[in-house]
């Protein structure tokens, strides 16, 4: 596929400093204006993440639902993360599996994933989402294929949230039948990025900048992307993230989005993130992302309490984990590995289905099918 | 009124088609359906697990009432189309389907040269299909020769209910084809649908406009009213009277 430049030759010309300033200077005309428009612009969507718009929280609200509705409908589809590894090359300073904790480490073997899998499945999920930490050498692309080939039969769809691979071995994982890429670049920040992220092949900002796009090439159905919120101001990482997605979008225009925006957690290291996110600015970049992107999946994961994250079911979430464990072998047996993050809401996925019906949502677990790549 | 709608030799009462997406719970879909007087009910294959009765889609409809409908949302090329249609039917489906070719996952634009190749090899494998296009008047005529049941134009982009955005090339479609008209997707209110139907389209299809509405099961029979006015309206004549408006001061009066 021809794409006309890469992300970082658009994101390049940005000045970190003077976007900050633009987004500072907003006004409540600005954000007036930009609630007038048609179409949003980025100009007028750079007013909504300002200080400016907070006091027009209940209106970004209010259309973030009405527009997440009329383009998804009154669904919230649910999937589970699946953890196979906690082995990582890496050291990132605010993850628990920084190769620098002293913490143990396992990584599934296929019957365990299998385990895992089964155990999900029984549970209702037909979405899933393959996680793991950077170890290429332990965590081969031959064992990621086999894990895929033997969970396969029982979902829906398989999405990898792994290391950053080449576009030739995405292209064995759709072949697998594997129909989404997700791939965070935690930071958009170049400097912060080396701030955090001390050693490994994750150092390499540049790298995981482009993973999206070689995903895109490889031919992903579904690209997620997202930002650790926590590392710098949200309000410029909220800037970056939609300027990513609308690159995505332009030149994968065949492949469905999603963005994450997960909040650090408490982690084995004990890292404290310098930029807090309070509830009210999570909603506020939740809502202008939706409004700048209406037909983009918005992603809420058990980082968040049950208290946040049933409220923010109407604000324009499409997409929920649930009953998630971030320790590898986590689900089938009671392991004793690291896990990546402490999860803030343990309910059950029936539980949490429970809930979206309560709020008026029909839980929906199934949303794809492998025959479209099979 | 004895109007039937006939689509391959099948006959229907009620001129509405719905969809099953995006309602808040099968619940409500169902009264929805019921009260939308519908007897096609189209529901999204990537949606259903078919083999499984407990499906909440599947064991909400009742399938000696309505005649379920597969579609292929989702599918971006021909190939996809073809192996997702075969699998419904494989599945246990009527070997009818709503065909889907929609590339493009955001405003879910139908591709025209794929949905033609699609419908093409289904129509030969034995399949009715009832193709989603946009409103391309030619297109629809290649369809209508491949031998599809009928042609879908959409009024405007799926779900984003602004209406007959598309009018003037859904009116020679009408104008030209012999299969019927079912006009799919962007109408927002009964208004728009009694609009299609006022111009000669044969049925439509609706479902965001139901599905989100405050009360689902009210606005689908306000749905149904709707189309039916439109037809009524249409049988009526007003299509002419339209067109061929007589000025009130003939300017050839003198001739008589």
């Amino acid at each position: 596929m021809k794409t006309s430049m890469a992300f970082y030759d658009e994101l390049k010309d940005y000045d970190w400093e003077r976007l900050e300033e633009s987004i500072y200077s907003c006004t409540e005309a600005d954000v007036e204006r930009a609630l007038m428009s048609q179409i949003l612009s980025l100009q007028g969507f750079i007013s909504l993440l300002s200080p400016a718009a907070e006091t027009f929280l209940e209106e970004l609200a209010q259309r973030a639902h009405r527009l997440t509705e009329q383009r998804f409908g009154r669904v919230i589809s649910l999937f589970a993360p699946l953890y196979l590894s906690n082995v990582c090359t890496n050291s990132c300073i605010y993850c628990g599996f920084n190769v620098r904790n002293p913490v143990e480490r396992l990584t599934l073997t296929v019957d365990q994933a299998a385990a895992e899998g089964k155990h999900l499945h029984d549970k209702g999920f037909r979405h899933l989402l393959l996680v793991s930490g950077e170890s290429p050498r332990v965590i081969t692309l031959e064992y990621l294929l086999s894990v895929v080939a033997r969970l396969r039969p029982w979902f829906a769809s398989i999405v990898i949230e792994i290391y950053p691979m080449e576009t030739a071995a995405y292209r064995k994982f759709i072949d697998q039948g594997v129909d989404g890429l997700v791939i965070y670049q935690e930071t958009y920040n170049e400097k912060r990025y080396a701030e955090v992220h001390l050693a490994g092949k994750k150092r390499d900002y540049h790298w995981r900048l482009g993973t999206p796009e070689r995903g895109g090439k490889a031919g992903f159905r579904r690209l997620g992307i997202g930002a650790l919120l926590g590392l710098s101001d949200w309000r410029l990482e909220g800037f970056f993230l939609a300027l990513h997605a609308r690159y995505l979008l332009r030149n994968f225009w065949k492949s469905h989005l999603t963005i994450s925006f997960p909040r650090l957690r408490p982690a084995a290291g004990g890292y404290q993130p310098p930029f807090s996110v309070s509830d009210s600015q999570m909603v506020q970049l939740l809502t202008a992302l939706r409004l700048l992107l209406p037909d983009a999946g918005l992603i809420l994961s058990t980082r968040e309490s049950p208290n946040l994250r049933d409220h923010l079911i109407p604000l324009g979430i499409t997409s929920m984990s649930a009953g998630s464990r971030t320790d590898p072998g986590g689900y089938a047996h009671d392991a004793e590995a690291e896990a990546q993050f402490e999860i803030a809401d343990h309910r059950s996925p029936h539980a949490v289905a429970d809930v979206i019906r309560q709020k008026g949502y029909e839980p929906v677990w199934k949303d794809w099918d492998v025959a479209f790549l099979q | 009124m004895n109007d039937p709608l006939n689509i391959s030799g099948r006959s229907f009462h009620s001129r509405l088609l719905v969809g099953t997406g995006k309602f808040s719970s099968p619940q409500v879909m169902r009264e929805a359906i019921e009260a939308s007087g519908a007897e096609v009910v189209t529901v999204a294959l990537r949606r259903v697990e078919l083999e499984n009765p407990q499906d909440s889609i599947i064991a909400a409809i009742d399938t000696s009432r309505y005649l379920l409908l597969p579609n292929t949302s989702g599918a971006r090329d021909a190939e996809e189309a073809v192996r997702l249609a075969r699998l419904a039917r494989a599945a246990g489906c009527e070997a009818w389907v709503k065909l889907e070719v929609t590339p493009d996952p955001h405003y879910l634009l139908p591709d025209p040269a794929e949905t033609l190749k699609a419908a093409e090899i289904l129509v030969k494998d034995g399949f009715v299909v009832l193709p989603y296009i946009h409103a391309d008047p030619v297109l629809a005529k290649r369809l209508e020769e491949v031998g599809t049941a009928t042609v879908m134009p959409l009024g405007s982009p799926i779900g984003s209910k602004q209406g007959l955005r598309t009018r003037d090339s859904i009116e020679i479609i009408i104008e030209m084809v012999n299969v019927p008209v079912v006009v799919d997707a962007g109408l927002g209110a009964p208004s728009h649908a009694a609009e299609a139907m006022e111009m000669g389209a044969d049925a439509v299809l609706v479902n965001t406009a139901i599905a989100v509405a405050a009360d689902p099961p009210a606005m689908a029979r306000a749905f149904k009213k709707g189309v039916e006015a439109g037809r009524e309206a249409f049988l009526a004549g007003l299509g002419q009277s339209q067109k061929k408006a007589e000025a009130s001061s003939p300017l050839t009066g003198f001739l008589r």
